[in-house]
């Protein structure tokens, strides 16, 4: 997508000044992560109410890690609860059990992530395609399962309660971060942190090979990659973001709920992603603040709100296959020329 | 423990594995000659078993509803593939998952928004609620006997169809190569909407089949739709052979774990997959490299 992002940049370079709109667009293109972190410190004021900010931060971050997987390496997942129910039940249960530290809590939950992606990559990266997201989907659930029956660590059913609102220590203070706003602020650092880590990564020659998996594997392949450790460590990246959307996620509720590890947490992520855009930065966040809002708004209405989800879903697999994000980039282009 | 229980619940896991072998065989041949994986194929499993309990509700007729809705999630399942998976081929593999698991949603939030989210009273009829003997030793229910005869006797005609008449030659030409079969002067478009037609009229069977013994609820399409996977990834995709035996495997692996370790129930075949894969990575009966 950078290749297009890129091309994209160019186009408009050639028509500089034509519209507000198509300017607005080429300034996200040109840096795009500036931008974000900049709407990002406006956001909570906007928003009907600060949790909902914090919220879609938190999803913003989790489709992000995902889209290293679908987006930038083109491998369909439908079993990212997996990291992210291990990340936030890692950090709930450091929390509960082992010391009460913020950091030492997401860390934990990181690293869980990290290793579960490690463990489970290993097994689904052998296959490819659907083969690949059915794989992923059914460890997903085989670590549902292990977590309903463990009740002495999980909960179970009941969920993981009551987890500390430990105050964040830096060196020499101790901060309450359970405000809303200031809570908000503490999320927003780790995402800012992972996109400048990703913004990283993505641009390093690594992040090429990935971009040219995704593209055609084959190839990259007979360029002399090792394709499936390139796939591998995409797929390690993606888990390590997703348990620490899943830690911030524990830290935000105080409490872990079984479904984070079911797979309808894995089909919001894909939805979200997709509603977004794949492959691009701001993407997942627009994906996560759409469905947020709209689950927001709906559920207010009517308890069946998934239906117009579900509906809004399918016309966007069926018209806007690129996403609110992809479609804005289009028709900027398509103004142009 | 006596040896009649552990052949008793052989008995059961066998009619779950054939629940698991009907579903399968829709996915698979489905799979096999569309290339989509349909997420929404628990869904319309559970969407045959609410139109068997409609049916049974209007009419009070078991067996009019055994026939009848298949033929009705069948004439859903040729509506789905015109109306929008159709629209969908040529692109990306990954979008007709994306689109069906999207069409689950509203398939689930349907059925919460006209008969609730609670469970539906569903009894087997008068003349299968009686366990039989079986080997002297033990009652089986008559219900699970007469599913594992029913899903042999699809099984067979499935067969019989896909081997011995023109159309199922055709089908099984076009899973080879669909583009040759083209070639030939077949519009296989029409071929790929009877076989999603097919693939659903099977999912409906079993939701009929399997409402008597699980209960009847929007979400029971979730686990099953899971663990189908599973049994297609283990049989093979694309393989009916395999979808058989694995469907059965799986049957029995669990039933057996009930048996001896209940709390590994819901686990072991995932296990057992894993183990599968490590092994042989494209499955029991499956082709290598088929669509990756």
């Amino acid at each position: 997508m950078v290749d297009t992002e890129t091309a994209t940049v160019e186009t408009h370079k050639e028509a500089a000044g034509q519209g507000l709109w198509s300017k607005v667009v080429e300034l996200f293109s040109k840096h795009p992560l500036l931008f974000i972190i900049a709407f990002f410190i406006v956001f909570p004021f906007v928003v009907p109410y600060k949790a909902l900010a914090t919220q879609i931060i938190i999803w913003g971050l989790f489709a992000l890690g995902y889209n290293v997987c679908l987006g930038y390496t083109g491998m369909l997942s439908f079993g990212h609860a997996a990291y992210f129910g291990v990340g936030a039940y890692t950090t709930g249960i450091v929390l509960i059990r082992l010391w009460e530290n913020v950091w030492f809590g997401l860390l934990s939950g990181l690293v869980m992530g990290a290793v579960t992606a490690i463990i489970l990559g290993y097994l689904c990266i052998k296959r490819r395609g659907i083969y690949f997201a059915m794989l992923t989907l059914a460890f997903a659930q085989l670590l549902y399962f292990i977590a309903f029956q463990w009740v002495d660590l999980t909960g179970g059913d009941n969920g993981l309660r009551n987890i500390p609102a430990v105050p964040l220590t830096l060196p020499g203070i101790s901060i309450d971060i359970y405000d809303p706003l200031r809570f908000y602020f503490f999320v927003l650092f780790f995402v800012v942190l992972a996109l400048l880590v990703l913004n990283r990564i993505l641009q390093s020659p690594f992040g090429h090979v990935l971009q040219a998996v995704r593209e055609n594997e084959p190839r990259a392949r007979s360029c002399g990659y090792e394709t499936s450790n390139v796939r591998w460590l995409a797929f390690i990246l993606s888990g390590t973001i997703s348990g620490l959307a899943g830690g911030l996620y524990a830290l935000y509720l105080h409490f872990v709920g079984i479904e984070s590890l079911y797979w309808i947490t894995s089909g919001q992520v894909v939805m979200i992603t997709l509603l977004g855009g794949m492959g691009s930065f701001i993407g997942p966040f627009i994906g996560a603040g759409v469905f947020l809002f709209l689950e927001d708004v709906l559920s207010a209405l009517t308890a069946n709100w998934m239906i117009f989800l579900g509906i809004i879903f399918v016309l966007c697999v069926l018209f806007f296959p690129s996403g609110v994000w992809g479609t804005i980039k289009e028709l900027a282009t398509r103004k142009k020329s | 423990m006596d040896w009649s229980v552990i052949v008793m619940q052989l008995f059961t896991g066998l009619s779950l594995g054939m629940l698991y072998v009907l579903l399968a065989l829709g996915l698979s041949i489905i799979f096999g000659l569309l290339t989509v994986v349909n997420f929404a194929h628990g869904a319309m499993f559970m969407w045959g078993a609410y139109a068997g309990v409609s049916i049974v509700a209007m009419t009070g007729n078991f067996w009019l509803a055994l026939i009848a809705a298949p033929l009705v999630m069948g004439g859903y399942g040729l509506i789905v593939e015109k109306g929008v998976i159709r629209p969908l081929y040529g692109r990306d593999i990954n979008y007709p998952l994306l689109l069906t698991f999207g069409l689950q949603f509203i398939m689930v939030e349907i059925i919460r928004i006209f008969w609730g989210t609670s469970d539906q009273p569903f009894t087997a009829p008068e003349l299968l609620s009686m366990p039989v003997e079986l080997f002297g030793v033990f009652y089986f229910p008559s219900y699970r006997l007469f599913l594992i005869g029913m899903t042999i006797a699809i099984c067979i005609v499935l067969w019989f169809f896909l081997e011995k008449t023109n159309l199922g030659l055709i089908i099984r030409a076009g899973t080879r190569d669909a583009l040759m079969v083209r070639a030939l002067g077949i519009d296989m478009g029409r071929i790929w909407w009877i076989v999603f037609g097919i693939g659903a009229g099977l999912a409906g069977i079993a939701g009929v089949l399997a409402s008597p013994i699980t209960s009847v609820y929007p979400e029971m399409g979730i686990p099953m739709l899971v663990q189908c996977f599973v049994v297609v990834v283990v049989g093979g995709m694309g393989s009916l052979k395999g979808a058989i035996v694995a469907g059965i495997i799986m049957g029995e692996a669990s039933a057996l774990t009930t048996l001896f370790y209940p709390p590994m129930a819901d686990i072991v075949i995932f296990l057992v997959m894993a183990v599968v894969l490590l092994i042989r990575p494209s499955g029991l009966f499956g082709r290598a490299g088929l669509l990756e």
